[in-house]
């Protein structure tokens, strides 16, 4: 079984992404939308832990709409974080079991 | 005008995601149209509502980011960014679009509205206040 799990709160503002990567299992993937998409970038205050997260097998992914809507480039994306789309969206619901929304 | 009093718009959320950053600005240029004393503080989260290269197509939202740069011909021209909330998210101030007015106390001189503070300038920013709107 792996999940996919959808957070859309800002990490520095919520508790989502951190209660989110506290049951994340390895082979799930963690997407960031909406005002998460922040948690994505190089050199914030929760980069370390989107890459001790990335570093126990869980994957990232960001939408990259909601990263140009707010003014941020994806060349700021850490390393190993893949930008998708909104198929890339629907991609990868259908290649997970679940998807679990963060709200 | 004798009875002008000092706004504080405090500014904490991310543009798009919430209703908050836009609601804050059509506040300000409602007010802007009193001539009073408006000071805007952006801190938290907020600081991504000053982002450039704002391109909001691909949501189908309105950006309204282009607006902010209209506030120097509205005399609201006292612009606090807070510097710890940008390094907190891997943002510098070159990130942020350019915010200018023309002082009309310097030969109409084009200056730049944003003012980076820290933490301890934004409480003396808050509690000059008269009127505090929090967004």
């Amino acid at each position: 079984m792996s999940t996919l799990h959808t957070v859309n709160k800002s990490p520095f503002e919520r508790n989502s992404l951190d209660s989110c990567l506290s049951v994340a299992a390895e082979g799930a993937t963690v997407l960031l939308i909406e005002d998460a998409v922040g948690g994505a970038l190089q050199n914030t205050a929760v980069a370390s832990t989107v890459s001790d997260a990335m570093g126990k097998g869980v994957k990232f992914a960001v939408l990259g709409e909601d990263l140009r809507a707010r003014g941020l480039s994806a060349e700021r994306v850490i390393d190993g974080i893949s930008v998708v789309d909104y198929a890339g969206f629907v991609q990868l619901a259908c290649d997970h079991d679940n998807v679990q929304n963060w709200l | 005008m004798s009875d002008t009093k000092t706004f504080v718009y405090m500014n904490r959320k991310a543009p798009y995601g919430t209703v908050y950053a836009l609601e804050s600005l059509e506040v300000v240029l409602i007010g802007a149209a009193f001539e009073q004393n408006v000071k805007l503080v952006f801190m938290d989260d907020g600081v991504y509502q000053l982002t450039k290269n704002q391109d909001t197509d691909g949501i189908g939202m309105k950006n309204f980011s282009k607006t902010y740069s209209a506030l120097g011909d509205y005399d609201v021209n006292q612009i606090y960014v807070c510097e710890q909330s940008l390094k907190d998210r891997g943002l510098t101030l070159d990130d942020l679009q350019e915010l200018t007015y023309e002082d009309e106390d310097d030969d109409w001189a084009e200056k730049s509205s944003i003012h980076l503070v820290s933490r301890d300038q934004i409480a003396e920013i808050v509690g000059s206040a008269d009127v505090l709107l929090n967004f």
